[in-house]
Parts: C-alpha cells; sequence; structure tokens
C-alpha cells in the first residue's frame, strides 16, 4: 500500500489563510478569520490524503489555497518542488494542468449554459492546441473513462442526475492528466448508492492513472474506506495526521478519539457497547481562537499548560503526528 | 421481418448515428426553441413586416414624402392617399414609411449603443473590483444628471460641426444616436453589475480558475452568457424608449429638422388638431406600438430560447 519513502508531490509549509475582517465607515481592519492557520503536511505520489473535519474548520478553504484559487496570507506549497503559491502569473498559469479540483456541488460547479462537450473541452481549449477531430476524440475518450454515455457530449448539465454531474466535473478535472485532484467533498452533495459509485470510480481512475488525492470529506466511514492517511482539522489546524489504520483504531488526540466515537457501527451488538465522547459547548470563533490550544475549550482531557501553550505539532510514532499536551513529555 | 420490427431497428440505427454526432452548434438548439414560443414568431413575422414596408414601401408608393400639395389638404382616407394628406397636403403613407426608416434606425442603433456601454460597464465593474468603485460613481453621475437639459445642451452644442463634417442628415442621426446612447446606459449597467458580482461567486467561476482561464475569457465564456437575460430584456426596453426619446426631441424642435419625418415627429405634428383628425395620430402612435410589442416579444422568445434551461420544455 502506502510507501512512506516514496516521493513527496505537494509539500505544504505554514499554509495561513486569513480573511480579513473590516468595520466601521473607513473599513478599519479589526482583526482576520483564521480560516487556515499554520497547516503543514505532506502528499505523497499516488496516495490519498484524508482530510477531516466538522463543519466550518477550514477544510475546503485550506484544499482552495493549495490550489490558489484563494492569495494565501503566509506560507508555501510546493508541487513537484515548485512553488505554487509564490509563481506569477504566467507561471502559475502553465502549473495548472498538473493540479485540479473536483468541487463539492457538482450542480454549482458546471455552467448551465454550456454544453457537457464544451464543459470537458475548456482545459484543452485552454492549454491545448488540438485540431477539432482531435478533442472530440479526447473528449469521448475523456467520457468513457467516467463512464458517461458518447450520447450526451450536446447536453446541458440541468439534464443529468446528481452523480452523473460528478462525473462531468470528473472527466474536466482529468481532461489535461493531472497529477494531482484536490477532491473537495466530492461526495456530500450525492446521495448514498451514488456515493460509492463515485467513491470507486475515483479510486479506480487513481489506480489506472496513477493520480495523486486530496479527499476532504466529514465522512469518516468514507474516508476510511479511500484514504491512506488521514489528516484531521479543528479550527483552522492540524491536529492530527496518521496513516489510516493506526489512526482508526487508536486515536491519540482527544478530538480525534471524540469525532471517531461518534462514527454508528453497523453491527447491532457492537454499536451497543459504543460508548461515545460527548464534546461540551461550541466550536470557538476562528476570529478569536482560544489562548494555547485551540481545542482547550471542549477537551474532556484539558490540563492547565493547554491553556497558556500552543503545542506543536510533532511526530509521536513513526509517521504518526499529534498537537497535543498529552504526548509532548514523552516526545521530549 | 415485419413492419413492426423494422421500426425499432430504424430507431437504433438513428440512435447509432446520434452518438457520433458531432455536438452542434447552439444556434441550432436556440432556432428550435424559439420557433415554439408563438408570441415570438408573429412578433418577428410583424416586425419582418414593419421592415419589408418601410424598406421595399417606398419604391413601389413613389410620392415624395417631402412633396406640398396645398390643393389636397387634410384629406381622408382614398385610393390616391390610402393614409389621407396633412394639413401641408403630404401624404401620409409615405411620410409614415420615411418616418419609419429613421425611427426604426435611430432606436435600434441607440439601444445597441447603449447596451454596448452598459453591459461593459457593468461587466468591468462586477468583475475587476478595482473597477467598481470608479465605474459606479461614474453610473450614479449619469443617473443623477437631469437628462432631457443634457440632451438639449449637447445637441445644440454639436449639431453644427456635426452635420457640417457628415452632411445634414446623417450629422444629426449620429448625434441623436449618440445622445440618446450615452443617456440611457445606465440601468442596464447596473443590472449587468448586480448580476455578475454574483455569477462571480458560483462554483464554475472557481472552476474555471483553477484551470487557468485568463480573466477575458472568464468574461466571454462564463459572465457573458450568463446575463443575456436581463440584457435582452433591458434590450428590447431600450428600444422603445429610444424611439420615444427621439420623438420628444423632434417635438422639441432639437431632433431632425421639421421637413423631416420620422414617427415621433409625425405624432407630435397632428396633436393639435387632435380632434379634428384623430387618424393622423393613431396611425404613427400604431406604428411605433406594434414595432415596440414585436421587439418585446422577440426578445422574450430569443431570452427563453437562449437559457437551456428552459429550452426543450
Amino acid at each position: 500500500m502506502l510507501d512512506a519513502t516514496g516521493k513527496a508531490l505537494i509539500e505544504v509549509s505554514g499554509l495561513k489563510m486569513y480573511f480579513p475582517i473590516t468595520a466601521g465607515v473607513f473599513r478599519k481592519h479589526v482583526g482576520d478569520v483564521k480560516a487556515v492557520d499554520n497547516v503543514s503536511f505532506t502528499i505523497y505520489e499516488g496516495e490519498t490524503l484524508g482530510l477531516v473535519g466538522e463543519s466550518g474548520c477550514g477544510k475546503s478553504t485550506c484544499g482552495r489555497a493549495i490550489l490558489r484559487l484563494y492569495e494565501p496570507t503566509a506560507g508555501a506549497v510546493r508541487i513537484d518542488s515548485k512553488d505554487v503559491l509564490a509563481a506569477d502569473a504566467n507561471t502559475l498559469r502553465e502549473m495548472r494542468p498538473k493540479m485540479q479540483m473536483v468541487f463539492q456541488d457538482p450542480q454549482a460547479s458546471l455552467n448551465p449554459r454550456m454544453t457537457v462537450a464544451a464543459i470537458i473541452g475548456e482545459p484543452l481549449d485552454e492549454h491545448t492546441s488540438l485540431s477539432k477531430k482531435d478533442k472530440l476524440a479526447r473528449i469521448y475518450e475523456l467520457m468513457d473513462q467516467v463512464g458517461l454515455n458518447r450520447d450526451f457530449a450536446n447536453r446541458y448539465p440541468h439534464e443529468f442526475s446528481g452523480g452523473q454531474r460528478q462525473r462531468i466535473g470528473i472527466a474536466r478535472a482529468l481532461a489535461l492528466n493531472p497529477k494531482f485532484i484536490v477532491c473537495d467533498e466530492p461526495i456530500a452533495a450525492l446521495d448514498v448508492s451514488i456515493q460509492a459509485q463515485v467513491v470507486n470510480l475515483l479510486e479506480e481512475l487513481q489506480d489506472r492513472l496513477g493520480l495523486t488525492y486530496l479527499f476532504i470529506s466529514h465522512d469518516l466511514s468514507m474516508v476510511r474506506h479511500i484514504a491512506d492517511r488521514v489528516a484531521v482539522m479543528y479550527l483552522g489546524q492540524i491536529i492530527e495526521l496518521a496513516p489510516r489504520d493506526p489512526l482508526y483504531l487508536e486515536p491519540l488526540h482527544p478530538y480525534t478519539q471524540a469525532l471517531l466515537s461518534a462514527v454508528p457501527e453497523p453491527d447491532p451488538e457492537a454499536e451497543k457497547s459504543r460508548r461515545r465522547i460527548i464534546l461540551k459547548g461550541d466550536v470557538p470563533s476562528p476570529a478569536n481562537p482560544p489562548k494555547g490550544c485551540n481545542f482547550c475549550t471542549r477537551c474532556p482531557k484539558v490540563m492547565d499548560i493547554c491553556r497558556q501553550i500552543e503545542p506543536t505539532f510533532h511526530e509521536v510514532q513513526p509517521g504518526r503526528y499529534v498537537a497535543c499536551h498529552l504526548y509532548q513529555e514523552t516526545a521530549g | 421481418m415485419t413492419e413492426t420490427e423494422k421500426a425499432p431497428a430504424a430507431a437504433q440505427t438513428t440512435g447509432a448515428s446520434l452518438s457520433y454526432r458531432p455536438p452542434r452548434s447552439q444556434w441550432w438548439d436556440v432556432w428550435d426553441q424559439f420557433k415554439t414560443h408563438k408570441g415570438a414568431l408573429i412578433g418577428l413575422t410583424i416586425f419582418v413586416l414593419i421592415l419589408a414596408t418601410i424598406l421595399i414601401g417606398p419604391i413601389l408608393w413613389t410620392i415624395e414624402p417631402t412633396y406640398v400639395d396645398l390643393r389636397a389638404r387634410n384629406q381622408g382616407f382614398s385610393m390616391e392617399h390610402p393614409f389621407g394628406t396633412d394639413q401641408l397636403g403630404r401624404d401620409i403613407l409615405s411620410r409614415m414609411m420615411a418616418g419609419g426608416k429613421v425611427s426604426i434606425s435611430v432606436g435600434m442603433t441607440a439601444m445597441a449603443l447603449s447596451i454596448l456601454l452598459g453591459t461593459t460597464i457593468g461587466v468591468l465593474a462586477g468583475y475587476f473590483r478595482r473597477l467598481e468603485g470608479p465605474l459606479m460613481r461614474l453610473t450614479d453621475l449619469f443617473l443623477a444628471l437631469p437628462l432631457l437639459p443634457l440632451l438639449l445642451l449637447m445637441v445644440t452644442l454639436f449639431r453644427d460641426p456635426l452635420s457640417k463634417s457628415f452632411g445634414p442628415e446623417s450629422g444629426i442621426f449620429l448625434l441623436i444616436v449618440s445622445a440618446i446612447g450615452a443617456t440611457s446606459w445606465m440601468q442596464t449597467a447596473r443590472i449587468v453589475r448586480g448580476e455578475v458580482l454574483g455569477l462571480k461567486e458560483r462554483e464554475f467561476v472557481l472552476a474555471a480558475r483553477s484551470i487557468g482561464t485568463p480573466s477575458r475569457r472568464m468574461i466571454t465564456r462564463h459572465v457573458l452568457p450568463n446575463v443575456l437575460s436581463p440584457i435582452m430584456v433591458s434590450a428590447t426596453l431600450g428600444i422603445a424608449s429610444a424611439i420615444i426619446t427621439e420623438s420628444a426631441l423632434s417635438f422639441l424642435g432639437l431632433g431632425f429638422p421639421p421637413d423631416f419625418p420620422t414617427w415621433g415627429r409625425l405624432l407630435f405634428d397632428a396633436v393639435d388638431q387632435m380632434q379634428l383628425y384623430p387618424s393622423r395620430v393613431i396611425l404613427p402612435g400604431v406604428a411605433i406600438s406594434l414595432t415596440v410589442l414585436s421587439v418585446n416579444y422577440i426578445g422574450d422568445g430569443l431570452r427563453d430560447a437562449l437559457d437551456p434551461r428552459i429550452r426543450g420544455r
């Protein structure tokens, strides 16, 4: 499965995405919403990194900032050791084919006034100079790849079901033979039977084309199915990053433990004995995160030090990174 | 093989040939949908008829619109003068045809100019954040100007130099068209800007950015087709108001020269004697209304036909 010594394709270091808050007549800058706050991780070639967390924790913002759909406040993102965030407009345009995105809402991510052929052909128009015939052949090839009937090429997005629309979105992302695809909750807007189809399609394409995914989701079971490694986000920060199996077997961070205890068990016997960790209170505002550890206001195992000093994100076991004071002593 | 078996087989072969049919031009779909809109078809027919009358009519009906026959003043409908004559004995049918040519060309050109200006400014203001402030303040400035005095000022200032360089008729035509165009783009600009602001946040625009589509193609490919509906509506309304503004200018004596017929001019010339000769008011009035109405219906049909979500229903 995962070769931990594999080649790093994406290196994110110290990524920060702050959205300014302005107030008053003169739109004075009074603070920032820290949607993504100092996030660092690496994605190896051919693997799937799952990014999980609750609503509003900055998962999608993180994915978009990596592709520079937003202008991040600070940090560096390297794809194939070329910096995405420092690139000027032209260089960035040349780097675009390598990294693509599949969006959450397949309805909103397709232009209602373009036919399927035009939507899938758009990246080809922008980055290749294929003849009309070659372009059509490539469009048909992509439609075959994602399991769309060639007959659909002349139709418009509103004529499709959610799952088919997501296939169109995937075909568009594949058009330029990317290496890296950010899947921003690609299955959240689909119903369960279609979710499985789309996820299987993504896995199949990964095997066939050697793709690398950043799979953003709040569906822990689905991430367990598709991801090789999993990163857990809370309030704009990654608090735990580990290979899938150890993480699901023995979560280290108290937040991950609470999160995983909320996953329902299909076996009724096991479900009876499942003990949920119920967190108290609400997620603090990302505009005004608490002092010390971001999780200290809700953590069941909170200590004095948590309210004073921010824990560092470090390796506690080979390949397992946690940001928590509970594991700080063992490391130091 | 029986007849019943043949039919599905034939259907299948057409289905198979369909799958290899190259993506056809969107305009065929648009035309197919346009044909299903009854009002639009009737509007188109009426508009074509009006255009044909105006363009071909003068060749068949050879009385000069400016020919004064004082012995035949204020005549009613007859074979010699189907629509009668006015107080100077000029034939109203030929004046209507000549007037229609001017009114419709002024209406169309002024509308095109105002839509072009309004859409450009609206799209730029909506899409580029930096331009939004200056462009929208400019729009507000134009909205706040009293338009009629401004038009009068423009006409008095520029009439003579333009007449000199382009000839009296085309000079005045240019002046009136640009005056109307330059003072009626603001509504369009505001509507378009609002739409663009909403569109810009849609995910398909983000998707296009992740592909690396540059701004100008983003506008032509993703933004403009999606703001077509409001543009179409303001275009059809714009023709009507351009024709009416032109008649107001003519009425004030600042449009085309007095003997030069336009529909608005005919209307206002006839207002004095409305009680005695109501048909002289009704005829140009009906012509203006029919044109405006048919253009509105055409616009309505086009807007529906251009929206793939409505198409095919």
